[in-house]
């Protein structure tokens, strides 16, 4: 029996004023996430114009050497650095607004941050040096610098240590707290992380064992085919680890902003749950056209990429039932009416609502990724980063933008600066993308290829001219956008501190339901956590074992730098 | 949707009183979810294993650093094995591939087969449902039909240096009295005759 007093609905509801040395805490971790977006921006446009032929790299030569170095380095800095950072950010203000108490263990968390900053600039050394242009998957036998690897591994082993300060924060929380349900922001951002670690076994694996004793010379050669199993091992539930704090904030916050609650708790808690059993065991429709994966492995992880798509489809219909009790509330009425009604002045919901919408085209686009067969007209075609910059670039990226635009002023005790350019810069990253994308998307199935400046092949049909002015186009538009949202931030970070009134809170969601009612293993691990163990040494155990036991070191690569 | 904002807890709950509490319109979207994502599985099933879409799996392992010096990647090109069947050793190098050009006439069944001897590359042939990541230290195999005059390029689709947009070759699809023709006038030096040399 759990009763449901006035102490259990404070633990459900608390209320906690983070500290000023919290405050500096998470927003440090923004100043890297917002930096790296800025900076790792600025290189796709570059590559958007080199497509229509205009290729500015040949003015920034001395810095920058090819279109390669600024690709890798946009890939590194907004697809690894921006998400990463501020994932983990985030997952520090959920957990402790979430729970309403500090961590348990705060020390910890600092010593992971600052193991994911020394790990960055170890990276950034050989990328800027053009030690390291290759691309943000490093397939083997492409060899970076020993720094770029090392670098990346400290920043994954930093995001792991910043984990166990949340997991042990939630478990300080859970023993103070006896029988009363994890608050739903905590627990989601704390499945994401223990998801992270799991998930990111196969690069760490990839990294420590093949790919570091050969950039520093002790062995000869690599096993490129091997190196690629364990990269996708990590490479697909990479793209949940981006998603899932925007679902934290869809689920979890976004219902409040928009003046309702979540409709459904316990549906809420399932499919993450299911997110972490079935993100990782999915890797090889990454690798449908590789040859040395047997073809039936290749279905079995199809079919699993389909069952992963079904807690997306939980939080489409969730998060849109949110929306609709909300913007009822509001006055909205009609089938689809109702979507006036919800608050689009306020930047925070634009942003989020826009990058809901085009995550749905990006979701379809997925599972004809992920359909088997049908992935042999798109695979390594600029479809697959049309379909990206739908989800990391947008679903993804204008959600963290949303939260920033709360976040940032809640962090600064500062007003936001203009609410109307930051409603603005949603609406023109949102037309950029559409038009961009959509190109990406022709162009792919045209059979360009992904990765390759266009403007200087050789074998470019007249028919995908206009596509490729189309992608410029959606750049230029992408980087008004840009300068919008980094002058909406400095302007906000840079103006005068405001009556704390007027500071935007942190918004958690309600739940309908009280979540006490919610089944008990909506709430545990454990269960979870051996189902997803299971789930990924069946999927993932005989073929892993398969390619290791026949590990061939074989493939030195070409005895020249090949970028 | 109704409002039901007034759901407030009981004051105690019991055991019996936890559940879901799923909506009957989320139950529903729940069964069109796992109905949809069935027949999508279903759907790639019997395309890829009873209508013979195929994909590439494992067709045994080469050593990239003898590769070329290995027959048949040595002198690759495109051999007739049975009339009307053909199959083509391609090798991907960067930053080309070897051959530039693979001439078959129309109706041509060829087998592919492609290996690189230094980077990880991609083997994509326009128009076609060839599309092959190409490995060092294994081979990547697949069959296609060619039933169009024209000309399908194959482009390397995976980043493999500074030379990667400049890599590519074409499959020249001819008719069958062209492809006689030219077949004739070059019939001593079909790649299948040399031995040995570099490739």
């Amino acid at each position: 029996m759990t009763i449901i007093d006035p102490e259990v609905r404070a633990a459900n509801r608390p209320s906690y004023e983070l500290t000023q040395a919290e405050r500096r805490f998470i927003g440090a971790h923004l100043i890297v996430a917002i930096t790296a977006l800025s900076i790792g921006s600025l290189f796709g446009p570059l590559q958007a114009f080199e497509f229509s032929g205009l290729d500015l790299y040949q003015y920034i030569e001395p810095l920058f050497k090819s279109y390669y170095q600024g690709l890798t380095l946009h890939g590194v800095l907004n697809a690894l650095v921006w998400t990463t950072f501020f994932i983990v950010g985030f997952t520090n203000l959920t957990t402790i607004k979430g729970l309403g108490r500090p961590l348990s263990n705060p020390k910890i968390n600092q010593v992971g941050f600052w193991v994911m900053v020394a790990g960055l600039v170890m990276t950034a050394v050989p990328l800027l040096a053009n030690q390291a242009t290759v691309l943000y998957t490093f397939y083997p036998p492409l060899k970076a610098s020993w720094a770029f690897y090392l670098g990346l591994t400290l920043v994954v082993v930093g995001s792991w240590i910043e984990g166990v300060g949340f997991y042990l924060t939630l478990h300080a929380w859970r023993k103070d707290n006896p029988g009363v349900r994890s608050p739903f922001v905590a627990l989601a951002g704390v499945i994401n992380a223990a998801m992270w670690q799991i998930a990111t076994l196969g690069i760490a694996v990839e990294i420590l064992t093949m790919l570091l004793p050969w950039a520093l010379g002790w062995t000869d050669a690599t096993d490129p085919q091997l190196a690629r199993t364990y990269f996708w091992f990590t490479g697909h539930p990479l793209v949940y680890f981006w998603l899932l704090p925007a679902y934290v904030s869809w689920y979890g916050m976004l219902p409040k902003q928009a003046g309702g609650k979540l409709f459904s708790d316990s549906l809420a808690r399932l499919s993450f749950w299911m997110f972490l059993i079935v993100s990782v065991p999915v890797g090889f429709h990454h690798q449908f056209t590789d040859p040395g994966v047997p073809v039936v492995w290749k279905w079995i992880h199809a079919v699993l990429t389909y069952a992963v798509f079904f807690p997306s489809m939980l939080t489409a219909f969730t998060v849109i039932a949110s929306l609709e009790y909300a913007a009822r509330k509001r006055g909205g009425t009609g089938l689809i009416g109702w979507v006036r009604a919800l608050p689009w002045s306020d930047p925070s919901v634009t942003s989020q609502l826009l990058a809901g919408i085009l995550f749905m085209f990006g979701g379809i686009g997925g599972l004809t990724n992920a359909s088997y067969n049908i992935n042999l007209v798109i695979h390594n075609t600029t479809w697959v980063p049309g379909h990206f910059h739908l989800t990391v670039a947008t679903a993804v990226t204008m959600s963290f933008m949303g939260v920033t635009y709360w976040l940032v002023p809640h962090l600064t005790g500062k007003k936001l600066w203009s609410a109307k350019v930051a409603v603005a810069q949603a609406w023109v990253w949102f037309v950029g993308m559409i038009i961009f994308s959509n190109a990406m998307h022709m162009l792919g199935l045209l059979g360009a290829p992904r990765r390759t400046p266009l403007g200087e092949a050789l074998y470019v049909p007249d028919e995908w001219n206009g596509h490729l002015l189309r992608v410029s186009i959606g750049g230029a538009i992408l980087l008004v956008s840009l300068i919008l949202y980094v002058l909406v931030i400095v302007k906000t970070v840079m103006g005068p501190k405001v009556d704390p009134a007027e500071v935007p809170e942190v918004p958690i969601a309600e739940s309908i339901r009280h979540p006490q009612l919610t089944p008990v293993w909506l709430d545990r691990f454990k269960p979870w956590l051996i189902l997803a163990a299971a789930l990924l040494v069946l999927s993932y155990g005989p073929q892993l074992f398969d390619q290791i036991v026949n590990l061939d070191l074989n493939s030195p690569g070409p005895d020249f730098r090949p970028w | 949707m109704t409002d039901t904002d007034d759901r407030v807890p009981p004051a105690e709950v019991h055991e019996s009183h936890l559940s879901m509490g799923i909506d009957p319109y989320e139950k529903n979207w729940m069964r069109f979810s796992i109905v949809l994502l069935v027949l999508f599985a279903g759907a790639i099933t019997i395309a890829g294993f009873a209508a013979g879409f195929q994909l590439p799996g494992p067709e045994g392992r080469v050593d990239p650093r003898t590769l070329l010096d290995t027959e048949p990647w040595a002198t690759p090109g495109l051999r007739e094995i049975a009339p009307g069947e053909f199959e083509a050793y391609v090798v991907a190098q960067a930053w080309s591939f070897s051959p530039l050009e693979l001439v078959v006439p129309v109706g041509a069944e060829v087998t592919i087969y492609v290996s690189s001897p230094d980077l990880q590359h991609g083997f994509k042939i326009t128009d076609t449902n060839i599309n092959l990541m190409v490995v060092p230290g294994q081979v990547s195999k697949l069959e296609y039909t060619f039933d169009e005059v024209g000309d399908f390029p194959y482009l390397c689709t995976e980043y493999c240096g500074q030379g990667h947009a400049a890599m590519y070759g074409t499959v020249k699809v001819v008719s069958q009295a062209d492809y006689d023709a030219l077949n004739s006038d070059t019939a001593d030096s079909v790649p299948a005759d040399t031995t040995g040399s570099e490739g």
